[in-house]
């Protein structure tokens, strides 16, 4: 059996599969699967979806559109906010046994710190995602689509904890690279793509946007290709580790990003079809990697691309 | 006396995971179609739960649609000497996804994960002085209703239903899904039964009833949903009804089957319904539509 142990920032990982932030909600499906959900986690590390300050609804539906090979969400990061995270929802993410990463959101540095200084804190996180896809009240700019706005971003929290701190980069930007250089710089231990691709769907009926809040974000097989662009433009100029996603469908694909210069991939919609999805992609590596050549998960890693 | 709802029965946890499930019959049913998968794994699903359908192939085709696994209430169910179940869906093809099912020949593989989702409250849960239960449903959403129904027979509760439909082409699977007795039939084109919509059925119904022993059942297009929803809280009846939303995964992961409780907020119709009561929610506008 092939060995697919590896790391992330230190984390040692079983595997090199996560799942990606808001694509799987662990405590939901618990109720709904039981302990065969714990006995049978089909990630090797648990990205929570994105905490947020305060408690909140969501946007209003209609929150998701079938695409050819995909799908649109307009979500709007419902959630409990972080103080009834922290108190109700981490307990039960503590029992998945295996490492857990954190995803945050803020609309402002200051935010932020409060949200990094909170969940780091708890000894059950091994690591934080910084959502960044999401404006600064003080500039109006997209943290992530702006470089130097990530880099004062990660300049301000680096201070704050030793644990992995883990940049988010959404794909809606000329030069992805530069977002990743610049969170680099910053201090961050590794970025992670691609978020969604901005998108939008037209109402056959009324002919008006589709969805509540107008436009979303397409995710599934469609974007793959714009993923593995990305991940490769990236990887070949930041030292520190890509969390490769998008569009990841089985192990071939999440092969891809790793010989894209991904370290780890993480399945994300995949996850809506089977709710196993995850193992499905850990479970068929060895022979993906045998197809290509590869001895183990470590040289595919260490592969460079052409 | 209103009671509570977390007085319904509960209902194990579906299988981790989708599994592959043979085909073993379609056929047409009037005007929709009816299929059957023989699952020999899943628990015996509960009136009101549903499972997301993907036929293994040609799922994502040609247009790169369907993609999405499909949210479907079973119509039926029957328990197989040999192990597992018969499970029967009623279908109206709609769309990609609909359509794709319905192609299905006996001997393909469909995905099947599920049962999901919360069931039907019986009527003494849902009102202490229920003498029996009023089932309200419209198009394809008579499938719960008649398992509903199965249900109630076999506990002995009586109840009564009153189906809706738009036209005949948009009908089906009435005789084989509820045998004759205790149905009263609305067709907006007056083509059998009532003429008209089946909340019609509905208002004489109560009219003719003590309205404090009654306990309201309905699955059916949003409007007509809203409709019995309004019809039932003003009359302080109680009421179920079964839902649908655009849905990706069923389970709880994608957050995308928002519906507005009442109150603010959200609830996600996958985990926190199907089934909701008819003064838990907003409106039952905001779904539309979900099964294409």
């Amino acid at each position: 059996m092939t060995d697919l142990a590896t790391d992330i920032c230190g984390i040692p990982l079983a595997g090199p599969v996560l799942n990606g932030s808001g694509t799987f909600d662990a405590l939901a499906a618990r109720r709904v699967f039981g302990d065969a959900l714990v006995e049978e986690f089909p990630f090797d590390c648990y990205v929570s979806k994105t905490i947020t300050m305060n408690p909140r609804p969501g946007n209003p539906p209609y929150r998701l559109w079938e695409t050819p090979s995909g799908m649109i969400n307009s979500i709007g990061l419902p959630g409990p906010g972080v103080d009834g995270f922290l108190e109700r929802d981490l307990v039960g993410l503590s029992e998945l046994g295996v490492p857990l990463i954190v995803s945050v959101m803020a609309d402002s540095a200051e935010d932020f710190a409060i949200l990094v200084e909170k969940v780091a804190a708890r000894e059950e996180v091994s690591g934080i995602e910084l959502n960044v896809s999401c404006p600064n009240v003080h500039s109006g700019l997209i943290v992530g689509e702006q470089p130097s706005e990530t880099e004062a971003l990660m300049k301000a929290l680096r201070p704050l904890t030793s644990k992995p701190l883990i940049v988010k980069l959404t794909p809606n930007v000329a030069n992805p690279h530069e977002v990743a250089l610049a969170a680099e710089a910053g201090g961050a231990d590794s970025v992670s793509m691609i978020n969604t691709v901005k998108a939008a769907a037209i109402d056959p009926v009324s002919n008006r946007a589709w969805l509540g809040a107008g436009a979303g974000g397409l995710s599934g097989p469609a974007v793959r290709p714009i993923a593995l662009a990305q991940v490769r433009a990236v990887s070949s100029v930041v030292e520190i580790p890509v969390i490769g996603m998008g569009g990841i469908s089985d192990a071939e694909s999440a092969l891809e990003f790793i010989l894209a210069g991904a370290r780890v991939v993480a399945v994300g919609t995949e996850n809506f079809r089977d709710p196993k999805a995850g193992k499905a992609v850990t479970d068929g590596l060895p022979a993906a990697l045998e197809r290509r050549g590869f001895g183990s998960l470590d040289e595919a890693q260490s592969a460079t691309l052409a | 006396m209103r009671a509570e709802p977390a007085d319904r029965p509960e209902s194990p946890p579906a299988p981790f995971g989708r599994r592959l499930c043979e085909v073993a019959e379609s056929r047409l049913a009037g005007g929709y179609r009816i299929f059957t998968l023989i699952d020999e794994t899943g628990p015996v699903p509960a009136p009101g739960q549903f499972f997301m359908l993907a036929a293994s192939g040609g799922w994502a085709g040609e247009e790169g649609r369907p993609y999405l696994p499909r949210a479907i209430s079973h119509a039926r169910f029957q328990e197989v000497p040999d192990g597992g179940m018969r499970l029967d869906f009623l279908i109206d093809e709609v769309g990609p996804g609909t359509s794709r099912l319905a192609a299905m020949k006996p001997g393909d593989q469909c995905w099947v994960a599920g049962p999901f989702g919360s069931r039907f409250s019986l009527p003494r849960q849902l009102n202490e002085d229920a003498a029996g239960a009023i089932l309200v449903g419209g198009g394809i959403g008579i499938a719960p209703m008649a398992v509903l129904r199965r249900e109630l027979v076999d506990r002995g509760i009586p109840s009564r239903s009153l189906l809706g439909f738009r036209d005949q082409a948009h009908s089906g699977g009435v005789e084989e899904l509820f045998g004759c007795d205790e149905i009263r039939l609305a067709f907006e084109d007056g083509s059998a039964g009532h003429k008209g919509y089946v909340t019609d059925l509905l208002l004489q119904l109560l009219e003719g009833d003590d309205s404090r022993s009654a306990a309201v059942y309905s699955c059916g297009p949003p409007a007509m949903l809203e409709a019995v929803r309004q019809i039932c809280l003003q009359r302080d009846i109680p009421v179920e009804l079964a839902l649908e939303s655009p849905m990706a995964c069923g389970y709880g992961a994608c957050f995308g089957c928002a519906v507005p409780k009442a109150g603010g907020g959200y609830l996600r119709l996958c985990i926190d319904g199907p089934v909701v009561r008819g003064d838990g929610i907003a409106s039952a506008m905001a779904g539309e539509p979900a099964v294409d």
